[in-house]
């Protein structure tokens, strides 16, 4: 079967002969290949591609894809303490079913009137992550936190006509990748110095970068490594004195309990939603947003697709439409400075089921539990001989980092040994911070027991010994 | 026989979640803190300082589990999914059908619980169909590895146009070479990203065949030639006969040539990108490669370049040591990252295990179909009153092409815009009308991808000229549709106005329902 080319596939309903040759016959041609005529000759590919031999049986592929992903280990076999911009969250059973309902997976691009329900989804998501952000506007997602954040510092460069953003120096490394090449030359990217001892910015440092130049100031609550920034207030009176906006990056899992970043003065906020509802997929569950408040000069300039309600005939009947389409990407073109795409929506949809079954009670219970979970780690981990909390004293939520240079071992010799006893260490950061030597960034969620963290107390203390 | 025409969208006339439940409802409970960790650590919600203390709980809805799931699965009812439709509508989009095994891959624990991070000893399974799949599209294309890091089409080109940038600065002449040629008929994307990544970008106009003339870009190259990022077949379906002469000419002036295939689906096994000369493309996994739409993604736009590039690809690389998976962040070239960890894996396992049901054959049937499917599409809906096929002489289409109602709103006043919501009350999805600027007037565009039956197509070609007769019988049946969706017709300048405009429930109520 698999060497004629005239077979029947089961996706490929007019593969079946009789059916071509009726519309071979409206297109008055002999044969299909003949409609590509249009392309030269020599352009033509004139032999068959060199594939490995495909699974017919539904079965048999099965197996085949199957086997070949069961040899990953999964976070499910193993206790895994990973975080680092992917975190391993519990997934309602709710969100899958959401997620994987046909609808929703194999809609695309449709309108408010064939496409109604995908548009008020995504609308609540965004009503609903303006509730816990306390802000009036939200983006349908960008690609990820990383190019929420690029994009919100290029929206601050436009805003302010300026080209400098200052960036807090514990911002992980990916992620500041991601920022020096989106900005490249548009933008120039400073770094902000922090206090060792507490992780803060250093305010005097803070002071002496922000000039007239400053388009952004960006910091993170809580930080990549983990810890809290508790000097919004003051960085942002900084920051608004020289006419420079506030851009705050946010695990938006923290806020049933910690501050939205408006209260402390920020101008943008961006994050991540995969803690809600989706499952890490190897980092494929990301789903960025970008928040502001409701003013024009913000709304110019978003990147994203911004859902509206629209008006109907009579004021009880509302559908959906694009606000302000023509600033984006498919309308400028050559003169648009972002551009927007296929992101991760339907990442969207599931977030907005999560924070529809967990309610103001649960946001508050889920970040209760993990700040209270991830306290206990570090107090039992601190207590290992070789193993240093090093901001011990500064308030952390959900990740922490775990300095072994006392221990005189390398983090990835220390995973290693972790992964033979069932557990994922904590992310290594000795080449991302190496000012830090061989620490490793510990992740701590409500999923974790008080099992989990004292196997790995005991874990560490033989892997150290 | 029933022929699904006489159809009633579902209505639920549904609230909004923000409007249901009541007060102390609630959908799920996590697990509780365990007492001894209490007794450890004490209350750690004291430790928050006073400036970071969240002081009102989030006015979430309190609603019930069973509500909550009546509600979206009703939402999900009131949303025109491809499996529920022949989505030909959205052309450009290459809707087709998603095998449902593949999403029992995407539903394993081995792919959904498993973190970018772990140790690569652990991840070989995914590795593996990574790499695979690599090879397997190199061998599509002609190109010489492949990066799956960008999130969608459009970060792909983006990331194609970084690799452009980094290209020209390594050899010296970043500053010089500033500007990339594109078409107008080329995604609006092959303008913007690039512009994006700080390029002065030339847009060369259709001329009578529907394609810009050597001519055109013979004056638009110039030492300050960057690249040139393209779409063949254009958005109107045409494939530019002189493709391999644009190539050449702008490699003759220094610049690098990137193919646009974010649509491959009318070529594959055909012909291919390389092969045409061109440095570097994409493959939109979502489309050609079956990964479903997703409302709009998670999808994934794999980037393709030829050798002498591989070093500027995002960072880290896969790579096989013949017994074993790495993840190399060595890449000192490399422009880095354009989204955090490899992107959408989950994509990726769709798109390989579907090239695995298909293979070599399988995958030229999928693209002669496509291209039959839309010939005979075309041929059909060019023959109904109102429709114009613009560009007549320009040969047949590949696999989508663009058509105009510009006679029927000239004879009726029936717009495009008109006819697209009313064919929603014949069950079919929305269709695109065109990508900006509009030059064909009043446009649609069809794509009948290899899933759709002769059937599906002829339905859908009733469905169009029974709404061509109702615009010239009834054309105010036609202008105030669509009468059989979950909504009316709704008023979008109120999505314009900032006093209007409400892209959250909180603003919706302050705009609207204060007073």
């Amino acid at each position: 079967m698999s060497k004629n080319p005239n077979f029947v596939h089961p996706y490929i309903p007019n593969s079946a002969s009789a059916v071509e040759q009726d519309m071979l016959q409206e297109v008055s041609e002999s044969a299909a290949e003949n409609l590509y005529k249009v392309i030269p000759q020599q352009l033509k590919l004139n032999r068959r591609l060199d594939l490995p031999e495909p699974f017919f049986s539904e079965y048999e592929l099965k197996k085949h894809v199957q086997s070949i992903l069961d040899q990953n280990k999964s976070c499910e076999e193993y206790v895994s303490f990973l975080g680092a911009g992917c975190w391993q969250h519990y997934v309602p059973a709710v969100c899958d079913e959401v997620n994987n309902r046909a609808e929703f997976l194999t809609a695309y691009w449709g309108d408010t009137y064939s496409d109604f329900g995908k548009w008020q989804a995504m609308f609540e998501y965004q009503s609903m992550m303006g509730e816990l952000l306390d802000m009036e506007v939200v983006s349908t997602p960008t690609y990820d936190w990383s190019s929420a954040v690029s994009s919100a510092l290029m929206m601050s460069a436009r805003i302010t006509g300026r080209s400098e953003a200052l960036v807090v120096s514990t911002t992980g490394a990916e992620r500041l990748m991601h920022m020096r090449n989106f900005c490249h030359d548009n933008m120039e990217i400073k770094l902000l110095q922090c206090h060792p001892n507490t992780g803060l910015i250093d305010l005097e440092d803070l002071q002496t970068k922000v000039s007239s130049n400053t388009a952004a100031v960006y910091f993170e609550n809580p930080g990549f490594l983990g810890f809290m920034e508790s000097q919004g207030s003051q960085i942002a009176e900084i920051a608004h004195a020289v006419g420079s906006l506030i851009v705050v990056g946010v695990d938006p899992s923290s806020l049933g309990i910690m501050a939205p970043p408006i209260t402390y003065g920020a101008d943008i906020v961006c994050g991540d939603a995969q803690p809600f509802g989706n499952h890490m997929n190897y980092g494929g569950g990301v789903c960025g947003f970008i928040a502001t408040r409701d003013e024009e000069r913000f709304v110019a300039e978003y990147p994203t697709i911004l859902i509206s309600i629209a008006a109907g005939k009579t004021e009880k009947e509302w559908g959906f439409g694009q606000c302000t389409h023509d600033r984006t990407s498919y309308v400028r073109r050559d003169l648009s400075p972002d551009f927007i795409g296929t992101s991760q929506w339907l990442c969207a949809i599931t977030a907005a089921v999560y924070l529809s079954l967990m309610g103001p009670a649960g946001m508050v219970e889920l970040g209760e539990g993990i700040m209270q979970r991830c306290a206990y780690a570090m107090k039992k981990i601190s207590g290992i001989e070789g193993a240093v909390i090093p901001l011990m004293a500064t308030p952390h939520f959900k990740e922490f980092v775990v300095d072994f240079n006392a221990s005189g071992k390398m983090v990835a010799e220390i995973n290693k040994k972790l992964l033979n006893k069932g557990i994922f260490g904590g992310k290594d950061l000795s080449k991302d911070f190496p000012e830090l030597g061989q620490s490793a960034l510990y992740c701590v969620t409500e999923i974790h027991t008080k099992d989990d963290i004292d196997n790995l107390v005991k874990a560490l203390e033989e892997v150290l010994a | 026989m029933r022929k699904n025409m006489d159809i009633h969208a579902a209505r639920w006339d549904e609230p909004f979640i923000m409007q249901l439940g009541t007060p102390g409802e609630r959908g799920m409970f996590l697990p509780a803190v365990e007492d001894a960790i209490y007794q450890e650590t004490g209350d750690v919600l004291d430790t928050i300082p006073a400036s970071l203390k969240r002081e009102t709980r989030p006015v979430l809805p309190e609603v019930s589990q069973p509500r909550v799931v009546r509600h979206f699965l009703r939402l999900s009812q009131m949303t025109m999914g491809l499996d529920l439709t022949p989505d030909i509508s959205q052309g450009t989009c290459t809707m087709k059908y998603s095998p449902k095994i593949n999403e029992s891959f995407c539903k394993s624990p081995k792919m959904t619980s498993i973190h970018p991070y772990q140790d690569e000893d652990t991840v070989q399974g995914i590795l593996k169909l990574v790499y695979n799949l690599r090879n397997i599209l190199c061998e599509i294309s002609g190109m010489e590895d492949f990066s799956f890091q960008p999130g969608g089409g459009s970060q792909a080109i983006y990331t194609n146009a970084c690799i452009i940038r980094a290209y020209h600065a390594a050899n010296g002449q970043g500053q010089q070479r500033n500007e990339i040629i594109t078409t107008t008929y080329s995604h609006p994307v092959d303008a913007a990203a690039p512009h994006t990544a700080g390029y002065k970008i030339i847009q060369l106009l259709p001329e009578e065949n529907g394609y810009p003339s050597v001519k055109a870009l013979k004056s638009a190259l110039s030492e300050r030639t960057a690249g040139l990022m393209i779409t063949n077949p254009e958005d109107t379906g045409i494939f530019n006969p002189h493709i391999q002469e644009f190539v050449d000419l702008v490699h003759e002036a220094g610049g690098l040539c990137a193919y646009d295939q974010a649509n491959a689906n009318g070529i594959l096994g055909i012909a291919r990108a390389r092969d045409a000369g061109f440095d570097m493309c994409h493959f939109n996994l979502h489309k050609t490669f079956s990964s479903p739409h997703g409302c709009i993604g998670p999808g994934c736009g794999a980037v393709g370049v030829k050798e002498e590039l591989i070093r500027f690809l995002p960072l880290p690389a896969i790579i096989f040591d013949g017994e074993k998976y790495h993840i190399d962040y060595d890449c000192p070239d490399s422009i880095g990252k354009v989204r955090s960890f490899l992107g959408n894996i989950q994509v990726v396992v769709r798109s390989y295990a579907w090239i695995m049901s298909l293979g070599a054959d399988g995958l030229k049937r999928v693209a002669e179909i496509a291209v039959l499917n839309n010939n005979y599409l075309t041929n059909r809906i060019a023959g109904i009153k109102g429709v114009v096929l613009p560009y007549p002489d320009s040969g047949n289409r590949l696999e989508q092409t663009r058509f105009s109602w510009g006679e029927l709103q000239e004879e009726t006043g029936v717009n495009t815009e008109d006819v697209r919501r009313r064919i929603v009350d014949y069950g079919l999805q929305s269709y695109h009308t065109s990508h900006y600027p509009i030059i064909i007037p009043e446009p649609f565009t069809l794509e009948p991808s290899e899933t759709f039956s002769k059937e599906d197509l002829d339905l859908y070609v009733d469905i169009f000229s029974k709404v061509s007769q109702e615009a010239y019988e009834d054309p105010k049946l036609v202008k105030t549709a669509p009468h059989r969706s979950s909504t009316e017709q709704v008023d979008v300048s109120v999505c314009d106005d900032p006093e209007t405009w409400a892209m959250t429930w909180r603003a919706f109520q302050r705009k609207h329902q204060e007073g």
